[in-house]
């Protein structure tokens, strides 16, 4: 019967999930259970939890996938894979899912976002004014946009919809990737040095994986130099991060914008103090549209598993 | 004079009185006081009337910031006055007719800050409906750690905007909301032949079939006020509106009263009604984004900026023809 089928939803990510999921499934929220806990609780409900919905920040380890033997599916909201021991799963035959289309358009909008908010200092200016500060004197002058040297890490999807919007900006757009993209109209650039050494602006935009790994560290964030700014919407680890800081504090870096940190939600108190530095709490697909669209898809998911049907976004 | 005897025409007195002044003229002070003689009325106790009638008399040229109003009766006491020019796109605060009239030509920016002020209009929309501004005060504020999950935004793509106004910040506000898959349409006073998005001539059924708008339109007695209490509620309650034209084109006072009320979903704002003060009654509010009227002020803007000026000037003194200049419409 549909209604034996458990599934554990790792974090409450939106009510309209949490509706859908309970109408088919018995629902179990993780996000509710106290961590000191978790393992009984695991344990007591192990016999009915079929399926994992893990997110891009709460993902299903080894420990989780190992206390769970009758996991048949993980059905991740997210776009990203990296919090998910793939392995694991494969060796035990455990489907995997994602909801790589979902976002994209909102993250590569977050990537222009952070990228303008750090280059015309818009938060900066919005406290400027609500500090009563604009009637004493002028703001300070800020970067053009317009037309810069923009190199993305990284032309996947999300990398893709980044240069489509950079492109209406009248930017020149340059990439790297693991392998050169046949069909691109853009300068790629075989190692990430090269890219930063040719752009004003780098966007990271890549997968994390083992070779991605702290892909942006001294020698590329001095290759992009004192004017050059980052912007990250991929995640935190892809960033040498006390290199980071230190490149901004010692100014060998005009500035940076991050959704993603390495140990989120925790942020260095270097970074506070900088106004060269936006930093956005991981929100880069977090709109009422989104979360909507990639709810739909973990259930389709999960309904075609449950129905023996072919998955929708299958990774394993 | 004996007759026979020619007079030859007086030099022209390198001399520019400034207006403001510009915050570009404060940048490139050293510059242009090496080159020119400049009159500073705003250093000058004595009233601006008394202060031209005392030392602006001969002065031919004037540079001007927006900020500056060129009414009729300061041009009445600029009787040598045969150049303006203005470090804005907009000349709102210049008596144009009567410029025409006495034959003074007035230098703007035109479309120079085009690129700029669309990014702005771009960056501040994108900031309203995502909330960057307040996920940084969140972030900085360590709230992050403590409180967790962030309130949802809203996508851009897929929104239907409607741009008040298609000239040219307009159309560069159009080219990039297209790649971020917006549907765009305008009102204008004319519909433009040459563009591919919807016309309304009717600036409520814009406001009506849109959700944002975005407002790029010039100053005039026809524009002013022109985003009132019935346009906001045909945008209606989950609207949003961004302006980086004028204050006085939206009514501030209804403007706030509909985002205090909960009756528009949000506001980028840029300009203001009486700058440089901004409703205070904004200042609590997570759904707006304030910016102190800088959308033309990077580095790159106010280098251009100050080579039309002296370009112009250099012109100007040597009797050459000059650029950028407001024509005949």
């Amino acid at each position: 019967m549909q209604n034996s089928i458990g599934v554990l939803l790792i974090r409450p990510l939106s009510t309209y999930l949490q509706e859908e999921l309970s109408k088919r499934y018995t629902l179990f929220k993780f996000w509710q259970v106290p961590p000191d806990i978790r393992r009984e609780f695991l344990e007591k409900h192990s016999n009915s939890i079929k399926a994992v919905v893990p997110n891009g920040v709460q993902g299903a380890d080894s420990e989780l996938i190992d206390a769970l033997p009758r996991l048949e599916i993980v059905a991740s909201h997210s776009s990203g894979l990296d919090k998910i021991d793939l392995e694991k799963c494969r060796e035990k035959g455990i489907r995997v899912t994602y909801t790589p289309d979902a976002l994209t358009d909102e993250v590569a909008d977050m990537a222009l976002l952070l990228t303008m908010a750090t280059m015309r200092r818009i938060c900066e200016a919005d406290r400027y004014v609500r500090s009563g500060a604009w009637k004493n004197a002028d703001f300070r002058l800020t970067s053009k946009f317009s037309g810069k040297a923009v190199g993305i890490v990284g032309l996947g999807r999300i990398g893709s919809a980044i240069a489509k919007r950079v492109s209406a900006f009248g930017c020149t757009i340059g990439y790297h990737s693991c392998s050169q993209k046949p069909n691109s109209t853009f300068k790629y650039y075989p190692s990430v040095i090269d890219l930063a050494s040719n752009s004003e602006i780098l966007v990271i935009a890549c997968a994390l994986t083992h070779e991605t790994h702290h892909i942006i560290n001294r020698d590329v964030i001095n290759a992009l130099g004192r004017n050059g700014i980052i912007v990250n919407i991929a995640r935190g680890c892809h960033i040498d991060e006390a290199e980071l800081i230190s490149a901004l504090v010692e100014g060998r870096l005009g500035g940076a914008g991050l959704d993603v940190l390495e140990h989120e939600p925790y942020v260095p108190d270097q970074l506070l103090g900088l106004d060269n530095v936006v930093l956005s709490p991981h929100v880069g697909a977090s709109t009422f549209e989104t979360r909507q669209a990639m709810a739909d898809l973990v259930v389709a998911n999960l309904e075609a598993h449950f129905a023996n049907k072919p998955l929708l976004n299958p990774v394993v | 004079m004996a007759e026979g005897q020619q007079t030859s025409p007086a030099p022209l007195l390198r001399e520019i009185i400034v207006f403001g002044p510009p915050y570009m003229f404060i940048k490139y002070e050293k510059q242009f006081s090496s080159r020119y003689r400049i009159l500073r009325p705003w250093e000058s106790p004595i009233p601006l009337a008394q202060f031209l009638e005392t030392h602006a008399q001969n002065t031919q040229a004037a540079l001007i910031t927006s900020f500056v109003s060129l009414s009729a009766a300061v041009l009445r006491n600029l009787p040598a006055l045969r150049l303006i020019l203005t470090t804005s796109a907009g000349v709102d605060h210049i008596d144009i007719i009567e410029c025409r009239r006495r034959g003074i030509a007035v230098v703007y920016a035109a479309a120079m800050f085009s690129a700029d002020v669309a990014d702005l209009a771009v960056g501040l929309l994108l900031d309203v409906l995502r909330k960057i501004s307040a996920g940084n005060r969140f972030v900085k504020n360590g709230d992050w750690a403590k409180q967790g999950d962030y309130p949802l935004g809203f996508k851009l793509g897929g929104k239907k905007v409607g741009i008040v106004g298609l000239g040219n910040i307009g159309i560069e506000v159009a080219k990039r909301l297209e790649a971020f898959g917006c549907e765009v349409s305008y009102y204008s006073r004319n519909r433009k032949p040459s563009v591919s998005y919807v016309f309304y001539p009717d600036i409520s059924e814009l406001a009506a079939k849109s959700d944002i708008l975005v407002v790029c339109c010039a100053l005039t007695e026809q524009t002013h006020h022109i985003i009132n209490r019935d346009i906001l509620l045909a945008l209606g309650k989950k609207g949003v509106i961004v302006n980086i034209a004028r204050g006085a084109v939206i009514d501030e006072k209804e403007l706030v009263h509909f985002l205090q009320q909960g009756d528009i979903a949000g506001a980028g704002l840029e300009v203001f009604e009486n700058e440089p003060f901004a409703p205070k009654e904004l200042f609590e509010l997570d759904n707006v984004v304030l910016s102190p009227h800088v959308a033309n002020f990077t580095e790159e803007s106010f280098r251009d900026l100050y080579e039309l000026v002296s370009e112009n000037l250099e012109a100007f003194f040597a009797n050459k023809p000059l650029r950028s200049l407001v024509s005949e419409e």
